[in-house]
């Protein structure tokens, strides 16, 4: 009884709410906030501003660094689409299906998480390695994967595992099956079915995953660092880039190849946020008619 | 005839996920292991109780306590804050609280470059106070607590947002403190919730390279962490040292995905 007069009591008032700490919890999250999230990101814009455009403008468009950017960004995609394939299997695995081992297996898929970036990539360099497990079992045909750019990619694959699985799987778990049964009930092949009926359904949480992996793909620094060699114009990521010039203590030559993959990052999820956000609404919308 | 064919198929696909499973992490996984034991036991125990690896675990360790105390304490007060009441510019904060997921952690580690390294504008104050940040071990610390920082608040927000704010009005009206509520109403409802989320942070802290890296300046036995200690391990060819080191890694991701697994089980079970 209490409690159903206070709900309605909040209706009234929605902006004051009766709960006390407003003030302290605010004021604690947005002190930690500023402290450690934006007064050293604002840096970054005081800095850049101390350089002409023209610098900033000839560092950006650098040869080396448009290869950077490059061999970042193509790796990156590779992976997120080799992940999207394989994540969506899993996702479809582990919910539909029951066979021994499948709580091992779901909960193995947080592994990349958990394991620290540099072990997965000094782990991943050695075993694909001329001499390593697998590495020795493609060099007799002259297929080489460590200090390649298959070798980023498959690194960046590892990292990438969890969140395409991760962001499928939940909204598989919630899907109707009534209408996989019609579907199979009129004819349609399992899959037509799952072409026509469930994927539209998870294309919203496909595109997140996709856009997470090759967000974290094109910053990921650890366990691509050892695989990749590092050799200008072949396998030199973005971020590994930013460490040189650091190195060289070229502060603006660093920043401003940070600018571009900031952007970047920003410009893949806002897109893959409205994509997402626009078919489901689509989908919702076509439910109510 | 249709029954056989689906079994197939569903076999296949089966077959299949285990099979990347088993390429894509578990072999790395177990070479880990077995590159550690390649030389013996004896190979094994001198690397991994090296004075420098040691010192490496420890810094590890002390920065891990540092950015879940510091993050455990600013995810509840920012779910709180951004579940229990409604005001402007509520979406804006949430959408800062994320940026360090989106930015790449070499970023992360030279953001605190162009603040507190000679080039900073925090440089001056520092050296009146004889202070150092960079190549020291508040840069790394801070660093770690940047990568992780949304890490338990993310977990909290949809959790506190499914659950209304009914029974913390409730006591409320009944005249209970801030703290009272939280601990009595608040906290029981969240708490795996919240575990989840200091669990994935320990991971993360532990296990951060990029932002450290940058930030650490790799002086041996005094700003190197155990991820970074593996670097330089492997840069030096002593392959077997390098993956002794990371064996201890490697336990620890064991545990906390074990650990990961029953908090998320018990979460799901208490929602039921």
């Amino acid at each position: 009884m209490g409690i159903s007069r206070n709900t309605r009591l909040r209706r009234h008032k929605s902006n004051n709410s009766v709960i006390p700490g407003f003030t302290l919890s605010l004021g604690v999250t947005l002190t930690m906030l500023s402290l450690i999230v934006m007064i050293p990101l604002a840096s970054v814009a005081v800095v850049m501003t101390g350089y002409s455009l023209a610098e900033f403008w000839a560092t950006l468009t650098d040869k080396m660094a448009l290869h950077a950017y490059w061999v970042s960004l193509s790796c990156a995609l590779t992976a997120a689409i080799i992940n999207v394939v394989f994540g969506i299997m899993l996702a479809w695995v582990l919910v539909r299906y029951d066979f021994p081992g499948r709580r091992l297996l779901d909960g193995l898929i947080e592994l990349p998480f958990a394991l620290p970036t540099a072990v997965a990539g000094i782990a991943l360099t050695t075993l694909y390695s001329d001499q390593g497990w697998i590495g020795s079992l493609f060099a007799p045909y002259g297929i080489k994967i460590s200090y390649t750019t298959t070798g980023i990619t498959l690194a960046l694959v590892f990292i990438g595992i969890p969140f395409v699985v991760r962001s499928v799987q939940p909204v598989l778990e919630k899907l109707d099956r009534q209408t996989e049964e019609a579907a199979a009930i009129l004819g349609a092949s399992p899959f037509t079915t799952f072409r026509r009926v469930i994927l539209p359904e998870l294309l919203p949480a496909i595109l997140t995953g996709f856009g997470l992996v090759l967000a974290r793909g094109i910053g990921e620094y650890g366990s691509v660092v050892f695989i990749a060699g590092n050799i200008p114009y072949e396998t030199q990521i973005a971020p590994l880039l930013i460490m040189v010039k650091l190195e060289q203590f070229n502060y603006a030559g660093a920043t401003s190849i940070a600018l571009v993959l900031i952007v970047l990052s920003f410009v893949i999820l806002f897109t893959i946020h409205r994509l997402a956000g626009q078919i489901e609404r689509r989908i919702k919308g076509g439910a109510d008619t | 005839m249709r029954e056989y064919s689906g079994n197939i198929g569903k076999n296949a696909l089966i077959i299949l996920c285990f099979l990347f499973i088993v390429i894509m992490l578990l072999i790395p996984l177990i070479s880990v292991l077995a590159y550690a034991l390649r030389q013996g036991w004896a190979v094994f125990w001198e690397a991994i109780s090296d004075p420098y690896a040691l010192k490496a675990l420890k810094l590890t360790l002390v920065t891990t306590v540092w950015a879940l105390v510091i993050n455990t304490v600013f995810g509840i007060f920012a779910a709180w804050a951004l579940t229990r009441y409604r005001f402007r510019g509520q979406h804006i904060i949430e959408t800062l609280i994320d940026i360090p997921f989106a930015m790449s952690p070499v970023i992360a580690g030279l953001v605190f470059i162009l603040v507190f390294g000679r080039i900073g504008w925090a440089y001056p104050i520092l050296q009146q106070w004889d202070l150092k940040v960079v190549f020291a071990v508040p840069g790394i610390i801070l660093a770690t607590v940047f990568v992780t920082f949304p890490f338990v608040s993310r977990e909290l927000i949809p959790l506190m947002n499914a659950q209304g704010t009914d029974e913390e009005e409730a006591a409320a009206l009944m005249g209970a403190g801030t703290f009272h509520i939280f601990s009595k109403i608040t906290l029981p409802h969240i708490r795996w919730g919240l575990l989840y989320g200091m669990i994935l942070c320990t991971a993360r802290a532990l296990g951060e390279f990029g932002a450290v890296s940058v930030v650490s300046g790799h002086l041996r036995g005094k700003t190197n962490t155990l991820p970074l200690h593996i670097e330089i391990l492997f840069s030096e060819f002593k392959l077997t040292s390098a993956f002794a080191v990371s064996s201890i890694l490697v336990v620890l991701a064991i545990i906390i995905l074990i650990l990961k697994n029953i908090v998320q089980r018990k979460g799901k079970s208490e929602v039921q």
